[in-house]
Formats: C-alpha cells, sequence, structure tokens
C-alpha cells in the first residue's frame, strides 16, 4: 500500500527573503504571509503536469461526447422509425438480450471464480510453506498476463469437450430452465455456448480477484493473528476469527473489480459464442454479449448498422461505470462502519 | 488454578541462530515473576517460548524442557493448540478483534473450546472474567458494543479479560503496559497483584520500577553484544535482587550503568 | 523442529491435556492416493473406462470426506475442521492449475508444432486457399505468416507508448507533488479509478468516433479514413494510462519526504527536484509498471479491431491503411480462414503458431518487469 506521504507547496526561498531576526515590527496576518519568488522552471513544470491532470477528465468526457456523437443516427432512427434497428422491433428489444447475456455470462464467471480466489489467496498466504510464495505469485501472474485471444483459442478447442457434460446437466437438471435442451432433446453439438465462455472468462477474471485478496489477506495485523492464535485457535479457527472479518470489505471490492473486468471481457467469449437466438438453456448454442456481439459484427458493419454497434458499446459503457461507481461506494461505506 | 514451571536448559533459535542460550529457572504457582534486561536480550523471546507462541515465527526452534507441573510442553505428540489453551498471553499492544462486540471479544477463546453454552453461562462468565480484569463496573452497560471503541488502558484490560476467560493455568504478560499512560498503567499493575491468588503470573517489563512494584521474583537477562546469544544472568527474590543483587552485571543493569 | 525428551508423569493437582492424539504426518497423502484409487475404480465400473474429469472430481469428493471422518473420529472435531479446511484450500489450487497447464501445454504443442522461421518472416501477400488445402493435403508446407502483425504490434506498442508515458508520468506528479489533495486532485484519482474500468472495445470504440468525426468534419464523406494504426495507438493509449498513472503514483508515494525536504533544503527548485532526485529514485518502479502496462496492452485484439481492421499486408504507416497486430491476426486466423472448411485446420495452425509467440512476448515483458524493478532499484541497505 502506498505510504502517504503530506505534499507540501514549498516554493524555494533565497536569501533576504527571511525577515532579520530582532527586527519584528507588528504585522497583519495579510502582509506577514510573503509571497515567494516562483521560478519559470517551476512554473512551466508544474503547468505541465497539471495540463496532463487536466487531460484526463478531457478524455474520459470525451469517450461519452464521441460514443455519443456517433450514436445520433440510431437515435433518430429509434425516434422516427425504430423498424430499421436490427431486429426490427426497435432499439430495446435489441439491446436487452444483449444485456441479459452480459449479465449472466458476468455473474456465472464471478459465482465459479470468487470460491477459487479466496481459496487460491488463503493458500498463499496462510498454507503454502513460506518459500512457495513467490512462486505461487508468479503462477498467478502468469494467469493474468495471458492475451484473451488465446484464452478464447483454447476455449474453442476445448469447447467440443463440454459436451458430454452439457448432456449429463440436462437429463437430471433439464427440469431447471437453465439446463434445459432444445426442442428435440439435444445440447450444443459443438459445446459453444455462453456456459463455455462464462467459464472460461471464469478461469481470467481469477486471477485479478486473487491477486487483490491476496494483498488483502497480507495486510491482516499481525496481532490479531497471533492474539487468536494465543487463545488456542487452529489455523483454520485463526483464520476465521482474524483473517477473514478484516479482509471482508477488500474482498467484496476485489470481486467487483472482477466483475467490471467479466462484463467488458470480449475476445474470449466472441470467440467461443456461435450466434443463435436468445434462449433460457445455457447449454444449448445462442445468447450473446455485449462485448461479443461488437466484435462479430464491427468489421463489416456501416451507416446506421455502425451507429447502432457504437450505441450498444454506450450502454456498455454506462453498465461498466455503474458497476464500478458501486464497487467503489461499498467499499467505503463498509470500510467506516468496520474497522 | 496454577502451574509451577520449570525451564531446563532451554536454547531458542531463529533458524540456526542460536538467540538465548541455556535459561534455567523454575517459577513458583501463584507468583508473579518480572523478566527484565536491555533490549534485545531475549526476555521476549523466552516468554513466548513459554506457550508455544515462539515457533509461529517460520525457522523458529527450541531445544531443552519447558515443564508445567511435570509436563514438558515440548514433549513428543504434545500439541501446540492445546498448549495455548493452558496458558493465556497479553500483548504489548491491546488486541481485541475489532469485528466482536466486548462480550464476544471476552468469550472467544471459550468459544473456540466448547461452543456450547447457555446464555446465562455466558453471561456469568462474561461478568466473572471482567470483574477479575477490573473492568466490569466500566463496560457493563456496553457490552454489545464493539471493542475497540475503549481507551487504551480498557482495551488491554478487556484482552486480560480474554485470557482469564478461559482459566488459564499461567499468564504471560509481554510489555502490557508499555503503550498506556500512567494512571492505565496503575490500574494493571494493581490488577496483576489481585490476578497472582489465582494464577503463575510471568511479566516481562522494560521498566525496572514495575518489576520492583509488581514481582515476587525478578529474572534478570543480559547479551554481551550483538549477534551474541541472551542468557539469563540471574533470578531471585525481587527485593535482592534490587537491593544486594549475586553478580556485578545485574548491579550495574540496575544502577543504570547500562541500560 | 521441537525436540525430545520424555514427559515425567508427576502428580499433578489439575490433569494436563497438554497431549493429544495426532495422526501421522503422512495420513493426508495416504489418503489422497487411495481416494484417486477408489475413484479410478469407481470411474471403471460406472463409466466403463478411465474418464479423466470424472476421476478428478470423485478422487476430489471423496478425499475431503474420507480426511474429515478419519480426523474426527481419531483427533476430535476441531483438528478435522483444520484439516478439511486445509484439505478444500489446497484443492482449489490444484484446480485452478489445471486450465493453466492446459492453456500453456496447447499453446507450445500446437504453436511449437506448427511454427517456422518463413512464418516468421512473411505476410499473408499472395495468400490462397488453394495453397492451405495444399498444406492440409501433405502436398506443400504452411503458407502464409504473421511478419506483417509482429511489425504492426511493434508500431501500435510504441506508439501507444509515447501518448500514455508522458501523460501518464506527468498526470502522477501532479497527484502526488502538486495537488495537495484538492478537489481537482481528488476528481482526477476518481476519474483514473474509472478509466481503469473502461472494457476494452469501448475504448476502440471511442477512439473511432473520435477520428470518425474529426475525418466527417474535415473530409465529409470518407469517414473510412479513420481505420489507422494511430487511431488504434490511441485506443491503446485510454487504457494505458490509467495503468500508468497507477503505478506511477504509488511508487512516487514511497519516495520518502525527508529526501524531498533535504533537497529543498539545499535550494534546489522544486522541479528540479522531482526531475533530479525523486524521478530517478523511482525509476526502477516507474519503467517497471510501464513494462507490465506494455504487457497487458500487447495483448488487446477488441480495440485493435475496431480501430485499425484487419491487414493482410505490410503496413509500414501508422497513419494510413488498415494494421494488423498479433493478437488481432489470432482472431482473424481462427474465425475467418482463407479456405474454410476442411482446410481450415491451416489457418488455425498459423493462430496458434501467432499465439506462441505473443504468449512468450508477453512471459518476457513480465519477466523484465520484475528484473527492470530488481536490478534498478536503489541500492538500499535492507
Amino acid at each position: 500500500m502506498p505510504i502517504s506521504t503530506q505534499t507540501t507547496e514549498s516554493g524555494p526561498t533565497g536569501p533576504g527573503s527571511t525577515p532579520e531576526s530582532g527586527q519584528k515590527p507588528p504585522q497583519s496576518p495579510a502582509t506577514r504571509q510573503q509571497k515567494a519568488v516562483v521560478r519559470p522552471g517551476d512554473r512551466i513544470f508544474s503547468a505541465a503536469t497539471l495540463i496532463a491532470g487536466i487531460l484526463i477528465l478531457v478524455i474520459l468526457a470525451g469517450v461519452a461526447l464521441f460514443l455519443l456523437a456517433q450514436s445520433k443516427d440510431t437515435i433518430t432512427a429509434q425516434i422516427s422509425d425504430p423498424s430499421q434497428i436490427t431486429g426490427g422491433k426497435g432499439f430495446f428489444s435489441y439491446v436487452w438480450p444483449l444485456v441479459i447475456g452480459t449479465l449472466i455470462s458476468a455473474a456465472i464467471a464471478l459465482i465459479v471464480a470468487t470460491p477459487f480466489s479466496l481459496g487460491i489467496a488463503l493458500f498463499t498466504t496462510h498454507m503454502a510453506p513460506r518459500k512457495l510464495a513467490p512462486v505461487l505469485g508468479y503462477v498467478i501472474d502468469l494467469l493474468a498476463a495471458i492475451p484473451s485471444v488465446v484464452y478464447g483459442l483454447w476455449g474453442i478447442a476445448l469447447a467440443g469437450n463440454l459436451t458430454g457434460f452439457y448432456l449429463w446437466l440436462s437429463k437430471w437438471f433439464g427440469w431447471i430452465p437453465i439446463f434445459a435442451p432444445a426442442a428435440d432433446g439435444s445440447v450444443s453439438q459443438t459445446g459453444r455456448t455462453l456456459l463455455t465462455a462464462s467459464l472460461v472468462l471464469s478461469i481470467m477474471i481469477l486471477p485479478i480477484i486473487t491477486s487483490l485478496t491476496r494483498e488483502i489477506f497480507l495486510q491482516t495485523p499481525r496481532l490479531q493473528e497471533e492474539a487468536a492464535l494465543a487463545l488456542g485457535a487452529t489455523r483454520w479457527e485463526m483464520i476465521r476469527m482474524a483473517v477473514l472479518p478484516f479482509g471482508k470489505s477488500g474482498i467484496v471490492s476485489a470481486t467487483m473489480l472482477g466483475l467490471g473486468r467479466a462484463l467488458g471481457e470480449t475476445m474470449a467469449v466472441a470467440m467461443i459464442l456461435s450466434p443463435g437466438v436468445l434462449t433460457a438453456s445455457l447449454v444449448v448454442s445462442g445468447n450473446q454479449t455485449i462485448a461479443s456481439e461488437i466484435a462479430q459484427n464491427f468489421p463489416e458493419a456501416a451507416g446506421l448498422r455502425l451507429s447502432e454497434l457504437i450505441t450498444v458499446g454506450l450502454v456498455l459503457f454506462v453498465i461498466t461505470l455503474l458497476v464500478n461507481m458501486g464497487a467503489r461506494a461499498i467499499v467505503a461505506r463498509t470500510s467506516v462502519k468496520g474497522s | 488454578m496454577s502451574k509451577q514451571i520449570d525451564i531446563k536448559d532451554l536454547d531458542i533459535f531463529y533458524g540456526d541462530f542460536r538467540a538465548v542460550d541455556g535459561v534455567q529457572m523454575q517459577i513458583k504457582p501463584r507468583s508473579v515473576t518480572a523478566f527484565i534486561g536491555p533490549s534485545g536480550c531475549g526476555k521476549s523471546t523466552v516468554l513466548r517460548t513459554l506457550n508455544r507462541m515462539h515457533e509461529v515465527i517460520p525457522g523458529a526452534s527450541v531445544s531443552g524442557e519447558v515443564l508445567m507441573d511435570g509436563n514438558d510442553i515440548y514433549g513428543a505428540g504434545v500439541d501446540p493448540v492445546n498448549v495455548r489453551r493452558e496458558v493465556g498471553m497479553v500483548f504489548q499492544r491491546a488486541n481485541p478483534f475489532p469485528t466482536m462486540s466486548i462480550k464476544e471479544n471476552v468469550l472467544a477463546g471459550v468459544r473456540l473450546n466448547n461452543k456450547r453454552l447457555s446464555k446465562t453461562e455466558a453471561d456469568d462468565l462474561t461478568e466473572r472474567a471482567l470483574r477479575g480484569a477490573n473492568l466490569w463496573n466500566e463496560v457493563k452497560d456496553r457490552l454489545n458494543l464493539p471493542g475497540s471503541g475503549l481507551s487504551g488502558g480498557q482495551q488491554q484490560r478487556l484482552c486480560i479479560a480474554r485470557a482469564i476467560a478461559v482459566e488459564p493455568e499461567v499468564l504471560l504478560m509481554d510489555e502490557p503496559c508499555s503503550a498506556l499512560d500512567p494512571i492505565s498503567t496503575l490500574a494493571i499493575e494493581d490488577l496483576i497483584n489481585d490476578l497472582k491468588d489465582k494464577y503463575t503470573v510471568v511479566i516481562v517489563t522494560h521498566n525496572m520500577q514495575q518489576a520492583a512494584r509488581v514481582s515476587d521474583k525478578t529474572a534478570f537477562f543480559n547479551i554481551a553484544g550483538t549477534g551474541k546469544p541472551g542468557k539469563l544472568i540471574e533470578f531471585n527474590e525481587t527485593s535482592t535482587i534490587f537491593s544486594n543483587p549475586d553478580t556485578e552485571e545485574t548491579e550495574n543493569y540496575i544502577s543504570g550503568r547500562f541500560g | 523442529m521441537t525436540t525430545m525428551n520424555t514427559t515425567t508423569e508427576a502428580a499433578v493437582s489439575k490433569p494436563a491435556k497438554l497431549t493429544s492424539k495426532q495422526l501421522p504426518k503422512a495420513t493426508p497423502w495416504i489418503v489422497a492416493v487411495a481416494s484417486i484409487l477408489v475413484a479410478i475404480v469407481i470411474s471403471f465400473i460406472a463409466f466403463g473406462g478411465f474418464n479423466i474429469p470424472v476421476v478428478a472430481v470423485l478422487a476430489g469428493l471423496i478425499n475431503a470426506i474420507a480426511v474429515f471422518a478419519v480426523s474426527a473420529s481419531y483427533e476430535g472435531r476441531r483438528k478435522a475442521v483444520d484439516r478439511i479446511a486445509t484439505t478444500i484450500v489446497t484443492s482449489t489450487f490444484v484446480l485452478a492449475c489445471v486450465p493453466l497447464i492446459s492453456l500453456l501445454w496447447l499453446t507450445v504443442s500446437k504453436g511449437g508444432a506448427a511454427i517456422s522461421g518463413d512464418l516468421l518472416t512473411r505476410t499473408m501477400l499472395g495468400m490462397k486457399g488453394v495453397l492451405d488445402q495444399q498444406y492440409v493435403a501433405g502436398e506443400a508446407t504452411l503458407a502464409g505468416g504473421f511478419y506483417h502483425a509482429i511489425v504492426g504490434t511493434v508500431l501500435i506498442t510504441l506508439a501507444a507508448c509515447v501518448i500514455s508515458i508522458p501523460i501518464g508520468v506527468l498526470t502522477a506528479i501532479y497527484l502526488v507533488e502538486y495537488s495537495n489533495k484538492n478537489r481537482l486532485g481528488k476528481a482526477i484519482t476518481f476519474l483514473v479509478d474509472v478509466m481503469t474500468g473502461i472494457p476494452s472495445i469501448v475504448a476502440g470504440l471511442f477512439a473511432f468516433a473520435l477520428f470518425s468525426t474529426i475525418a466527417n468534419v474535415l473530409l465529409p464523406g470518407a469517414a473510412g479514413i479513420a481505420k489507422t494504426g494511430f487511431t488504434a495507438a490511441v485506443a491503446l493509449s485510454v487504457l494505458m494510462i490509467p495503468i500508468v498513472v497507477r503505478n506511477t503514483e504509488e511508487i512516487l508515494r514511497l519516495v520518502p519526504m525527508d529526501l524531498r525536504e533535504a533537497s529543498y533544503a539545499l535550494g534546489v527548485p522544486k522541479w528540479k527536484t522531482i526531475v533530479k532526485i525523486v524521478l530517478p529514485t523511482s525509476v526502477s518502479g516507474i519503467l517497471s509498471g510501464v513494462t507490465i502496462a506494455i504487457a497487458r496492452v500487447i495483448g488487446e485484439t477488441a480495440p485493435i479491431m475496431v480501430t485499425a481492421g484487419f491487414a493482410k499486408t505490410l503496413n509500414w504507416n501508422l497513419f494510413s491503411g488498415w494494421m494488423s497486430t498479433l493478437p488481432t491476426f489470432i482472431y482473424d486466423s481462427q474465425l475467418r480462414p482463407v479456405s474454410p472448411g476442411a482446410a481450415a485446420l491451416a489457418s488455425s495452425e498459423r493462430a496458434w503458431a501467432a499465439a506462441l509467440v505473443l504468449v512468450a512476448l508477453v512471459m518476457v515483458l513480465n519477466l523484465l518487469a520484475r528484473i527492470i524493478a530488481k536490478v534498478l532499484a536503489p541500492k538500499a541497505g535492507r
């Protein structure tokens, strides 16, 4: 964690600007504060950094602005003649299934990844031999470093292996809508379904949740851990009494960051999903996420279609924005209440 | 409810480095023993071997015997977790569990051992432990508030209550007052005087006057130089140590010629 | 760790409960092996063969139950709970390694089989479906290559660095040295946080929208020219800048205030203090963070796709024409093979070869970042 140092605005003081001792006529506060000389070098440099900082605001505003600008066509089409939009029923019925698909895949990814992340973080910080810790950290970093397009390749290669599992799921759990087979009792032949994409997604967000959670666990105060041990707690009891309660808000923020990543993840999902109709079942082909829809259709798109895709991208931007801000709000609230 | 502690030929290691060499002493039940000595002489290290907290540090080990009423806590088949249930510890900085209320803090150790405590049993035990730590009157109306909301001295007494709630044989205190103001320190020293009726107390302190005030016997540790092991120099009645010590080294420390 | 000496059973006022029955140290391993064997047997009986996933899941379940049962009956409930917690936590780690190993294995085996010097030095210029069909039939070697993708990767990433490093470092300097937590500083910190959450495809769409709008204004009707390598670089910068800012800010805050004050006390102006004292002290951390940022964006596909399109030939000009990078090459090859159908395999192999190069590149960059952090760190007497 960075040590926050107090930065003080200290202008350089040269000889002659300090009043001589013994000679201190009573002054009002206004005159007593001497304005220090500001050198040109300082002025230029600080201006440069200020400009860079303001650029951040500009860029972010720009993102929203330019996306809106290019969405103009879609918005006018929606207002004047909704049937022009893909799907023929207006923008909302076009984007709604995409939003659902995005949320579902992210939710599944999160549900699968979080327990594993917690386990790996606990393993690395409290259970594995000390000497292995850097190696384990490197393994997790490796998982994080692999580009998502390679995950996509891998997902495609292995999707076929899951068909047997999906068939089994539809046989035993088919009464649950998400595992229901198609009308003829079959499941996806290629295994390239939203569930597969979600599982690959969970592996992709695992590293970020793990490394953040690991940092949190490492910060558990030694004194708390020792207090638990001195009372005669076993290692797991110590973790339950000292490590987990301390890390609660950190774990939440880590998972929300993972969620944000899952929502925006494009390539692996785009490569694994084969296009199809929106269906409630996850073991049948079909369903689509926002990012994947854009990726698959953008290269050939033009005119209104292009604008549609950008508008959809704007929707994704807003969703991830809300999730990120929500995550920060939760962290801010729990850290004030808890410790 | 207190035990006699016999330390025999105790050497303490961090990896290969011998930190403390050849400690030999016998601590009688229901007494207060103080460990004094300059910084780095190993007194806290020796204290932590008495409840097998020393080995929590990776690579740390011990050779020799520590007998509690004749049973070697480092013997074969001994589970450190069991040792720590018999021996309570209070740390230099108060460490109540921040996510637990005062009552939950007191009962934390007890809950680990026997989950089934009826409500009346729990309440009785909480009151007994808090009275034993001279904290009951100050917190009896806010038992359900978080433990971290108390002052430093109160938090430390809460930790003492937590330690005695499990009814240990021995109570170890590692510089319990060093982070407290003089009034709280006095409160805790009075408390130690009461505790010695029931427990064997061993206290590490930097403050010689405190050792003189509270303890029956005092052990003086010293270290020859950096990189050398700490040693027990003298173990005697407190009054003897502070007025007429056996060794010159002790005499020099007491009179402030080094420290 | 602990040593010897027999316990003497002296008469005591309260019986000592120090010892407890403990399972021998090898027990977890024995139980694990036994569980695997039992699972294999069940797999044969129920499925008539050695089904790896089934064996794995069954072995895990049996192991967990067995550990708990054995430990609870012999050692007591608390220790059993402790053991099962350890078992479960260890299992999650082992399970997490499986996809990693599988992925690396596939990449190395498939990519390694297909890769050749030719692939690295040729482009897809003149590529025809019939060449792939010949390859699949065994009549020719694998044609085509991704040299243009390598060049594109280098150029676009370099351009992105040129844009993001100055902006990122200067912003971090502003936040740490000048802002004093004023409102602007807080706003910037908040927005940098927001920026880290931008999906990469949205960054790509933004860059495209930006340049399209400019193009529409300057040369109406020629919106297509917005897709260039430079546009892609801008998209990558949007992703890189927050990483650089975050990392540099953290590193700069680690520089102790005493160092700056010593410099001021010598009469050195503030900007010089920053440039000559603070930055050199933190250069290793900053460079290491930049390397990590590069490693992250070098694998990005979506933003490049929507900004620079897919090129088949070499293009050295960042400001005109489409460009390919390794990730977009992989995506394009896999999903739009040169010769669809039976010969799609050839495009897939090219994709895996490129994936091998990309993964190797990313791993080298990560290693480089660690080395930089270690080697360039100021020699502290730690």
